[in-house]
């Protein structure tokens, strides 16, 4: 089910369906989850989670060097009535129950915050309007944690908003009760020198639904790392993501799909525009069906568009499977290049270059931006995606 | 009239050892209302001229001058050319990944009639044409080319040329890779377009077969750069009978 077509130079693509009885997803880590940063050795660049991943620019987030600076991150929650929002301290009962850290960066993170957020929606509450949360950064190095908790049949829009300049390692966690609804738009808007590195935690409550919309722009490097696990039969995930790498940007998407329930579904789509010497994506789609997980139907894309030479793009789709009693299980890959051919049969067909440019991106980009269900952020996307374009001509 | 004039067009490409001369001085009248079909074996040229005529840049122009109703072609862009009323049907049209077909066609009817056509009509006459050109209006919603068969290449190609109503359409090898059906439906929106009037036509071909559906009113064999030799229809049925044989191995009438 694994396809690969129009591979530039430059570009990797790998895929692998595994059916082993032991689980390599897992086995791949360096080391087993742990909240505790100590457990987990200094990285040196060759071990499978990190061999794409620039570490010197990671500003010592992950050799213990970066040192918290107290402030330089200003984080406002705006939230329609109804809506709880704490500032806790670090025994708060609430943080870490949708996962655990399973690299020292993550680990790091936890280890170092010293309040988290709480955002819980109570029980049965259907909000119409969106939580905001906007995360700006102004200099500082920060650890944080954030949790956002649904309780059961609760429907909540959460909009998380990164700018500025910050190095920030975090987590987040988001848990779903029975029959909860969440969609989560996380951007990713940095300016360029920001370094953001994040592991989200999803844990999916029975018959409980989850969307998420990642879009990340800025940067110097992102590595966002989301996790989903199922608490109880019926759950969904839709995990959506939209990246534009520029010149220079390291921006890596790794996606781990815990099937550990039976009858759940996860779907992920992934879709990127490089440009730009050295823009450098990464995407990792991570699934394990596990024995118990019968029913499962899953099915995972990537899909980049590279603008200009000199980018890169490594994606690696690998899915695990234990149970051959699936609906269904998929997974595809496909890196294309828009090239001086398609310029110029565009052109002959009296679009300008500009145009053409756009109409490409555009059209590649808008299935993705039509989930995001949130007006204003669908039109700053769009807005920021012509910019980009504007940059590029 | 519309007329565009190619004198003593030279275009060089660029090969392992310095530029190739490919075009060594080829003229050509085409008027509004005339079909020329160009015949050639393979590697005469014939090719380079239409993406030459339409602007590709992997080809210098070297010497010569070609003018639409007196404006320098040469001096245009790709994209100015095609509004300026030249269109060429390629061989080989390229994917477009993440472009569906009618926001394509749109946008390039848009760009060269210099205004977004009204919906309703427009609408409709993507339709008819369609339906003419025997396509399925499923295809309207899928890419660009992307996964299309050989003889929808030709078909799209061939809606867009009757949706943009250039003044000189350039068709090059349009006929290749078809069967008898699919040439038979591709000819007949070619004739379309040609009882119109409103169209110089340049059709670039190896086979004569073509030459069945669309009838020429100029042919004109193509070898080693430039024309060869030029007359009417029944020039194809020499080739025919002939082959490229006598131009090839330098026996072209100069």
């Amino acid at each position: 089910m694994a396809e690969a077509q129009n591979i530039p130079a430059g570009s990797t693509t790998a895929g692998s369906i595994a059916v082993a009885a032991e689980s390599t997803v897992a086995t791949r880590m360096s080391a087993p989850p742990s909240f505790d940063v100590r457990d987990f050795p200094v990285p040196h660049g060759r071990e499978e989670e990190w061999r794409f991943t620039p570490l010197a620019r990671l500003r010592g987030l992950h050799d213990g060097t970066a040192v918290a600076t107290g402030d330089g991150l200003r984080v406002e929650v705006t939230a329609p009535e109804g809506v709880v929002v704490e500032t806790v301290g670090r025994d708060d009962a609430r943080l870490g129950r949708a996962g655990t850290p399973v690299d020292r960066i993550a680990a790091q993170a936890y280890s170092s915050f010293e309040k988290a957020s709480v955002v819980t929606v109570p029980k049965e509450t259907v909000l119409t309007e969106p939580i905001r949360i906007a995360v700006h950064g102004e200099g500082g190095t920060v650890f944080a944690h954030q949790v956002v908790e649904l309780g059961a049949f609760a429907e909540a829009v959460v909009v998380i908003d990164h700018t500025g300049d910050a190095v920030l390692a975090a987590n987040v966690d988001f848990v779903l009760g029975d029959g909860a609804k969440l969609t989560v738009v996380s951007v990713q808007d940095w300016d360029d020198k920001a370094v953001h590195v994040a592991q989200h935690n999803t844990l999916i409550g029975r018959d409980a639904s989850f969307k998420s919309v990642v879009v990340t722009f800025g940067g110097d490097l992102v590595r966002l790392h989301p996790r989903i696990s199922y608490a109880g039969t019926g759950g969904e995930a839709e995990l959506f993501g939209l990246y534009f790498t520029d010149k220079g940007q390291h921006q890596e998407h790794r996606l781990f799909v815990d099937h550990n329930t039976p009858h759940c579904k996860s779907n992920a789509v992934y879709k990127g525009a490089l440009q730009g010497d050295d823009a450098h994506a990464v995407w990792i789609g991570d699934v394990l069906i596990q024995a118990k997980a019968e029913g499962t139907d899953t099915y995972e894309m990537n899909r980049n568009l590279v603008l200009t030479d000199g980018a890169r793009v490594d994606s690696v789709p690998n899915l695990e499977i234990e149970t051959g009693e699936i609906a269904g299980a998929g997974h595809a890959s496909a890196t294309g290049r828009f090239d001086d051919e398609q310029l110029f049969y565009l052109m002959a067909r009296g679009i300008p270059a500009a145009e053409a440019r756009r109409l490409v991106v555009r059209g590649f980009f808008a299935e993705l931006v039509q989930q995001v269900g949130v007006a204003d952020v669908e039109e700053r996307l769009l807005a920021k995606i012509e910019a980009e374009l504007e940059a590029s001509v | 009239m519309a007329t565009l004039e190619i004198r003593d067009l030279h275009v060089t490409v660029e090969a392992e050892n310095g530029p190739r001369e490919i075009l060594k001085g080829v003229d050509l009248t085409v008027k509004q209302g005339e079909t020329h079909a160009i015949m050639g074996p393979n590697g005469s040229g014939k090719s380079t001229l239409a993406y030459s005529l339409a602007g590709h840049p992997k080809y210098t122009i070297t010497g010569g001058t070609v003018t639409l109703d007196g404006e320098d072609v040469l001096e245009m862009s790709v994209d100015e050319r095609a509004r300026a009323g030249v269109f060429l049907a390629m061989q080989y049209p390229v994917e477009v990944p993440g472009v569906s077909v009618s926001n394509f066609l749109r946008t390039s009817a848009t760009a060269v009639r210099g205004e977004a056509p009204k919906l309703r009509t427009w609408v409709k006459e993507v339709k008819s044409a369609m339906e003419q050109l025997q396509m399925d209006p499923a295809f309207a919603e899928r890419n660009v080319n992307e996964g299309f068969s050989g003889g929808e290449k030709k078909r799209h190609e061939i809606l867009q040329l009757e949706l943009l109503k250039p003044k000189i359409a350039i068709l090059d090898e349009t006929d290749s890779g078809l069967d008898v059906d699919a040439l038979r439906v591709v000819s007949e929106g070619v004739n379309r377009v040609r009882e119109t009037g409103e169209v110089g036509t340049l059709l670039i071909t190896h086979y004569t077969r073509i030459l069945r559906y669309i009838k020429p009113d100029f042919v004109h064999v193509f070898a080693n750069g430039r024309i060869a030799e030029s007359g009417g229809a029944e020039l194809a049925d020499k080739l025919e009978n002939e082959g490229y044989e006598a131009y090839t191995k330098g026996g072209a009438s100069e």
